[in-house]
């Protein structure tokens, strides 16, 4: 054994630290959370006066944009965080819009009630939809969902009661009060965004949150850790459809209309892929920047016609190969700046004993006072 | 005997769908990779045949030829400059650039050829059928196509079976590095993996342009019925993806012939639902680990 | 000039290092023996000399030639051929078409599938089974055989002894001592130290990314061997 002298520092760590561990404890919030925070109130308060000062047209794009950002959340939810890549989110999008008709013009819910209802219709249709596609895995997972898009969508074309191919008109919606409809649909857009936000923000606040992304990283590490990988998937399935089927709610009421082409399309992915990899994967904050980057792409290209998808197009691609992470994801690895609290981090809870250079490596997050 | 005549049909068109699969299940086995613009890439072959034939100068064999070669290199130069850096561990990379992929190739197609719809005509054989007796008669060319399916399947499996490169792709499929190990280079292996994939979906490809008309968008559903046939096939089998084939052609003319035309697509998938429901790995599915 | 010269190899997975700054060589004909515990590196050492890794800074040079930044597969061309840890035989193809995989490389020399099988009597009735289905000992032959299929000059084995019965470690070991007669150099890794010692003509201890002994094995007395493979610090 070593004959005494001066201890070095691998010596020290191979017999047995005699060095003092500074105090820390493990925690989620730091100061920048708290000027998240209030900053975002205010910007969500901003945009909620947006009606009261600004031209129709104004609200009119802003919901486009609520649309984008709430599709983002949980297309990102399932891809980001549960690894579960689906390319057919529109069929919730799409149960979401005939939803809202259903409770509305046949069951004459209030129109703004009725997005709630349609959002449910759509969750409780994911639940035994899930566990069939969980039996295919990775790309096949995905046409999987593609497949039972096409499939809701060909069943609502043929039906007739439903308005067939060429769709119907929300009346329910269409008859509210010309304010009471521009302000609702505004408002109610915007608790949808919001609320997405929110709600994958507690998805993963919640001790399952570790458990999705151990899911995502490693499927046979978790299982043997003892997530219930099953469950947690149907959980974030589930509220993913819950979510898309608000906003599909949300559009019909925007557009007064639903059409099996246009609510069902292919496109409402191609939107969140191009978001999630331009902005991120992963993260929260990563989705808000794409869908806001791609939503001032959609307005300036929308005038030179449908070819401006090859734009957005040839953009996924190369970013998907060269920065996978997309934009958020290189903001994060040269700043390590995480907007929203759900990761957890060391925090110091006093100043260690030596200069902090001498420290071992640690994740260690400003100690709050 | 209507009925035997319809599932005559269905089973031939079974042909035409497994000439789609080949190269999904080929890709798949070699690499892991879900190629989601396989089906458009069938739609773009069908449009370069297309390209071909107005410049008359090429008559329709020709070009669908030269189609062909040319759906060839564009899958080794695809695969070798491309989708090879999105493999590795990560399942979404390979997902999001095909689907990427896709949406550039509908998106660009419609921008050249518009959203009309077009066909390839081969002449009077399209619509010639051969009596089997009085009342059974089957298309000459859906019998054709499925021969020819039957056919790639056996020469593609021949290749798999007996050839230096067939092996190469089986030990590059079961273990990546040990292949390197052995003086395999994967990067090559893949590219023609994808190359022989993309050669075999633009002859499917073209087989559907000369029996029914397409358009830019018709790749989606190719790539559906190319999946379904896969999985309801067994993955990691060619043979399977045949019966796959057969079964949702069948699905589909008898359901369309039961609750009318609509309904069949809808009837095919709902088939392919149950069987996932019931036998999830497909009929024929062989999987080996050491 | 040294058949195998490794300079000052330092190897990363990632920030985590793996070798550091790790020098030896091996002369032709020898059975070049690198032993330590696991994560000691040698098998890192070993993998980046077939070209799954690449140095970060250093040099490999083989028969003079520098290859440590030549792709793993072209270094099968130019006679390096590696039996990876673990075995990792081909699971879906038969016993015989592992071993004309293996000669994929296409170069001229005595191995073919007949020799193999001479070497390996107990691979002959295996020849159209599948290699999932062969035991460990079996599979363990395969992959040597596999290995000399592509006629190399250099054999790198990387834990063959690993998880066999003594008889079969004992038959792997006869067939590794007939080799460099037919002119094939051999880089062995291995956790058994006594067995590997009664072969090697040359030994390298590896201990946490470097080596800390190296010698013949007859001239190292065997408590500087157990020290330096548990990184024990003997200097009184």
């Amino acid at each position: 054994m070593s004959a005494g002298g001066d201890v070095t520092a691998s010596e020290a760590v191979s017999v047995g630290a005699r060095r003092e561990l500074p105090a820390f404890r493990v925690s989620r919030s730091t100061r920048l959370h708290l000027v998240v925070l209030i900053v975002s109130v205010g910007i969500v308060v901003l945009l909620a006066s947006v009606p009261i000062w600004a031209q129709e047209s104004v609200t009119n794009t802003l919901i486009i944009l609520f649309e984008l950002v709430a599709l983002a959340q949980m297309w990102n939810l399932l891809g980001g965080f549960a690894g579960l890549i689906s390319v057919g989110q529109q069929a919730y999008i799409g149960i979401g819009g005939y939803g809202l008709w259903f409770f509305g013009d046949e069951l004459h819910v209030h129109p703004f009630l009725a997005v709630l209802c349609a959002a449910a219709l759509a969750a409780v249709v994911a639940v035994p939809i899930a566990p069939l596609l969980f039996r295919l895995r990775g790309g096949y997972f995905a046409i999987g969902t593609w497949v039972f898009a096409v499939i809701v969508m060909i069943i609502v074309s043929n039906i007739q009661s439903t308005g067939g191919g060429s769709g119907k008109t929300v009346i329910s919606a269409a008859l509210l009060p010309r304010t009471e409809r521009i302000y609702g649909t505004y408002w109610v857009g915007l608790v949808v965004a919001v609320g997405s936000i929110l709600l994958v923000y507690l998805l993963l606040r919640w001790k399952r949150g570790l458990a999705l992304t151990s899911i995502r990283d490693n499927t046979l590490a978790a299982e043997s850790s003892g997530v219930n990988v099953f469950t947690s998937k149907l959980i974030v399935y589930v509220v993913a459809a819950f979510g898309c089927g608000a906003m599909g709610a949300v559009v019909a009421m925007n557009l007064l209309r639903i059409q099996p082409a246009a609510s069902f399309s292919i496109n409402w992915t191609a939107y969140a892929i191009f978001i999630v990899v331009i902005g991120g994967f992963g993260s929260i904050e990563g989705p808000i920047l794409g869908a806001v980057i791609y939503f001032a792409l959609q307005q300036t290209l929308a005038q030179y016609g449908s070819t401006y998808f090859l734009l957005p197009g040839v953009l996924a691609v190369v970013m998907a190969t060269k920065l996978p992470r997309g934009l958020w994801g290189l903001v994060n690895s040269r700043w390590d700046i995480h907007l929203f609290p759900v990761r957890r981090g060391l925090v110091l809870e006093k100043p260690a004993a030596q200069p902090p250079k001498a420290e071992a490596p640690m994740t260690a997050e400003q100690a709050t006072s | 005997m209507n009925w035997v005549n319809i599932a005559l049909q269905g089973v031939l068109l079974g042909g035409l769908y497994a000439l789609f699969a080949i190269g999904l299940a080929l890709v798949f086995g070699v690499m892991r990779l879900v190629n989601l613009a396989h089906g458009d890439l069938g739609i773009l072959a069908a449009f370069i045949t297309l390209a071909f034939l107005r410049t008359g100068h090429v008559g329709l064999i020709e070009s669908a030829i030269l189609s062909i070669v040319i759906m060839f290199g564009v899958g080794y130069v695809l695969q070798r400059g491309l989708l090879n850096y999105t493999l590795g561990t990560d399942d979404t990379r390979p997902i999001v650039v095909t689907f990427g992929l896709a949406i550039i190739i509908q998106n660009a197609l419609l921008l050249k050829f518009s959203a009309d719809e077009q066909g390839l005509d081969a002449g009077s054989i399209e619509t010639a059928s051969l009596h089997i007796s009085k009342q059974i008669a089957i298309g000459w060319y859906p019998l054709l196509v499925f021969v020819l399916a039957v056919v790639i399947i056996a020469a593609v499996q021949l290749f798999l079976n007996r050839t230096k490169m067939g092996r190469a792709f089986r030990a590059t499929s079961d273990d990546r590095e040990a292949a390197e190990l052995m003086g395999m280079n994967n990067r090559h292996i893949y590219a023609l993996a994808m190359a022989v994939s993309l050669a075999t979906v633009a002859i499917g490809g073209i087989a559907l342009a000369v029996r029914t008309t397409f358009d830019p968008t018709a790749g989606s559903f190719n790539l559906i019925y190319a999946f379904e046939a896969v999985i309801m096939g067994g993955m990691g089998s060619l043979w399977g993806t045949l019966l796959g084939g057969v079964i949702l052609g069948l699905a589909q003319t008898l359901g369309a012939q039961a609750f009318g035309t609509g309904w069949g697509i809808l009837c095919g998938n709902v088939v392919f639902l149950i069987v996932l429901a019931v036998r999830p790995s497909g009929f024929f599915a062989r999987t080996v680990t050491a | 000039m040294s058949f195998l010269e490794v300079q000052n190899v330092d190897v990363f997975y990632g920030d985590f290092q793996a070798l550091f700054s790790v020098s030896f060589s091996v002369e032709e004909g020898q059975i070049f023996a690198a032993i330590g515990a696991n994560g000691a590196g040698k098998s890192t050492m070993l993998r980046t000399i077939a070209g799954l890794s690449r140095p970060r800074s250093g040099q490999i040079l083989f028969e003079g030639q520098p290859v440590d930044h030549v792709s793993a597969h072209k270094r099968v061309g130019m006679g390096i051929s590696m039996v990876p840890e673990g075995r990792r035989v081909f699971a879906s193809l038969t016993v015989n078409e592992n071993l004309q995989v293996g000669a994929y490389g296409g170069r001229p020399g005595d191995w073919n599938i007949e020799s193999v099988y001479e070497l390996f009597p107990l691979l002959k009735p295996l020849a159209k089974r599948q290699a999932a289905s062969l035991s460990g000992g079996e599979q363990q032959a395969l992959a040597i055989g596999r290995a000399l299929m592509s006629n190399p000059r250099l054999v790198l084995l990387d834990e063959v002894s690993l998880g066999l019965a003594p008889v079969v470690i004992k038959r792997i070991y006869e067939a590794m001592v007939e080799l460099p007669a037919r002119g094939t150099t051999i880089l062995v890794v291995e956790q058994d130290v006594q067995h590997v010692l009664t072969v090697a003509d040359h030994v390298a201890c590896f201990l946490e990314g470097r080596i800390s002994l190296e010698g013949k094995p007859d001239e190292l007395k065997q408590d500087d061997i157990t020290a330096a493979y548990f990184g024990m610090d003997v200097s009184a």
